[in-house]
């Protein structure tokens, strides 16, 4: 089975008539990421073993007619802790880390019967936009190998671009769901913050940080979500409202739908090319009956910087429980308790984590607080209203999810704020805490691929579905696939 | 213009330490990035309340009952890196000699 040609509910009906089996699928997949592999470097740990455990009881018990996701094999990013599994957030300080629990949204996808293939590739502790960062090794994008796959999610999104499994899911603090979506073809939404659990994601930016999922058409993403959202007591910022199948909004038409296109999403340092395909994505949306308006979001070039400060605060705070003491690395002939934490930290964390980690303690320090931390939280506070006032009027936003296409592997990793401006159309969402996705809009002259993204209101994914389905629809640019060529890897 | 002493004082906060180089270069990237901060001070913010978390709640409790369905002791001692007799075994706090004691 190729999932490059499949979808989900024909993958489903084959389980059902047994025209295929579940163990058949995870070998498939396991003959698809032997061949990938050497090239992409999406995984950091695939378990086979335990994959093929699960797929023989889901065998063993039967597939259910109305069980969508029994059977299908998907992957977690390596910040997801996952019980008997290692699981190292792309880091030294967790590199012989075994979670003696799952995730929530572990728990839930296998109670529906997905098959966990492992543990995908990423920016250490999720901090990057071209996993380049992981302890590990850089990922490669499957459209041009010499690229990168964006990040923190690249090695979810590289796995499902290339169809080594079917979904991946992913964690967006800033974008780490979307941007490497954009960069790799594939559709994928980070839900409004508090719609799935945070349980069991390694914490980096807690009031930022969302749980999502990646596939590469729009339609086989929403029995996902719809099954990893809802309440958890182990989450007290995961909301309680109710749940709808998402997969309800798919084929519904945009005749009326509002759409607001910012300018600020179409200024200096976008590139040409990104515009030009997304400009025509919006006019084929307007074909189809959406309204469009163009809007002001003022805000928007003040979200980087406020960002920064507070994801790397709230950073600081979060990563000081990597110590030595209780799991992960502990580092060896140590003086006594604060040379361990101080030798533990400096050889466990890679330099991007030190970085934020220092950024942060000086925001949050006496005497830098008021200017730094309080002050871009106040900022957040602009850049949360600017989007409510726009959502008061319109459905969704649509813009760019990327200002560029993905970059070659090398371009950027000594120059921090080039690198940290590639977030900028995908930050204010998580800011705001609403509802985003990147849909596949279409590929540049080299034949890389390009995303648009759509914002909703606050729970309202079922918008984004409608909306990104119809586009779909209309392109159907799943049907290209990558060409696995260019450079050395 | 942030300093190499400023610097050196926030990796002591942070219980990290540099060698003499890499706190050079630490000082120049931290120096570009908080010019980039800057940027934040010319945004008017009198009476605007600051944003720190998303969540329509205030506070959220539970029953003050021990929680019986998680792991186990000797689960969680499983990552440990040095453990004894079931509990964590660190070093001392002062002095090298008696951690071997």
């Amino acid at each position: 089975m190729n999932f490059l040609e499949t979808d989900l509910h024909s993958l489903h009906q084959q389980l059902v008539n047994h025209e295929l089996t579940a163990v058949d699928l995870v070998k498939d997949t396991m003959s698809a990421i032997d061949e990938h592999e050497p090239q992409l470097n999406a995984f950091i740990t695939t378990n086979q073993k335990k994959a093929l455990a699960a797929a023989e009881k889901i065998d063993a018990e039967g597939i259910a007619e109305d069980n969508l996701l029994a059977g299908i094999p998907v992957a977690y990013k390596d910040n997801i802790v996952t019980k008997g599994v290692r699981t190292t957030a792309a880091s030294h300080m967790l590199d012989n880390f075994n979670p003696v629990y799952d995730a929530t949204i572990v728990e839930k996808l296998e109670q529906a019967g997905t098959i966990d293939i492992g543990k995908t590739n990423m920016d250490e502790f999720a901090m990057g936009s071209s996993t380049e960062s992981s302890f590990f090794k850089p990922t490669h994008n499957p459209w041009d190998l010499s690229r990168v796959p964006g990040g923190s999610s690249g090695g979810s999104a590289a796995a499902v671009a290339a169809g080594e499994v079917f979904a991946a899911f992913g964690s967006d603090t800033g974008g780490s769901i979307r941007q490497p979506s954009a960069y790799n073809g594939i559709f994928g939404i980070k839900p409004t913050y508090g719609r799935v659990s945070r349980w069991g994601l390694i914490a980096f930016g807690s009031s930022f940080d969302q749980l999502g999922v990646m596939t590469r058409r729009v339609k086989d993403a929403a029995p996902f979500l719809t099954v990893m959202s809802g309440h958890d007591a182990k989450d007290s910022t995961s909301s309680q409202r109710p749940v709808p199948d998402f997969s309800q909004f798919i084929g519904q038409d945009i005749k009326g739908l509002k759409i607001a296109v910012p300018d600020e999403f179409f200024g200096k340092g976008i590139a040409d090319d990104v515009k030009a395909q997304v400009e025509k994505g919006i006019q084929q949306l307007v074909e189809q009956g959406a309204i469009v308006d163009h809007v002001q979001l003022p805000h928007t070039k003040y979200a980087v910087p406020a960002y920064y400060v507070l994801a790397s605060s709230e950073a600081s705070s979060n990563l000081q429980r990597f110590d030595g003491i209780r799991y992960g690395f502990r580092a060896e002939d140590v003086k006594n308790l604060k040379d361990v934490y101080v030798r533990t930290r400096s050889e466990g964390f890679g330099p991007e984590v030190k970085r934020r980690i220092m950024l942060g303690t000086f925001a949050l320090s006496s005497g830098y607080y008021d200017a730094y931390f309080n002050k871009a939280a106040k900022v957040r506070t602009l850049i949360k209203q600017d989007f409510e006032e726009i959502l008061k009027t319109h459905d969704l936003i649509v813009g760019p999810t990327a200002p560029d296409t993905a970059f070659k592997i090398g371009a950027n990793v000594s120059d921090p704020i080039t690198l940290y401006m590639k977030d900028i159309l995908t930050i204010s969402a998580n800011m705001a805490g609403v509802p985003a996705a990147s849909v596949p809009a279409g590929f540049n002259a080299a034949g890389l691929p390009i995303g648009m993204q759509m914002i909703a209101k606050r729970f309202d994914e079922g918008t984004i579905f409608r909306a990104a389905s119809a586009f779909e629809e209309m392109n159907q640019y799943y049907l290209e696939k990558p060409s696995f060529k260019g450079g050395n890897a | 213009m942030i300093s190499k002493d400023q610097v050196a004082h926030v990796a002591e906060l942070a219980r990290l330490s540099f060698t003499d180089a890499e706190l050079e270069h630490f000082t120049t990237q931290l120096d570009q990035i908080i010019a980039m901060e800057h940027a934040l001070a010319e945004v008017p913010t009198d009476g605007v309340a600051p944003t720190t978390q998303l969540t329509d709640t205030e506070n959220v409790f539970r029953a003050d009952v021990p929680v019986t369905d998680g792991p186990s002791r000797d689960e969680l001692l499983q990552n440990v890196p040095e453990s004894k007799d079931g509990l964590i075994k660190v070093p001392s706090i002062i002095d090298k000699g008696e951690a071997d004691a």
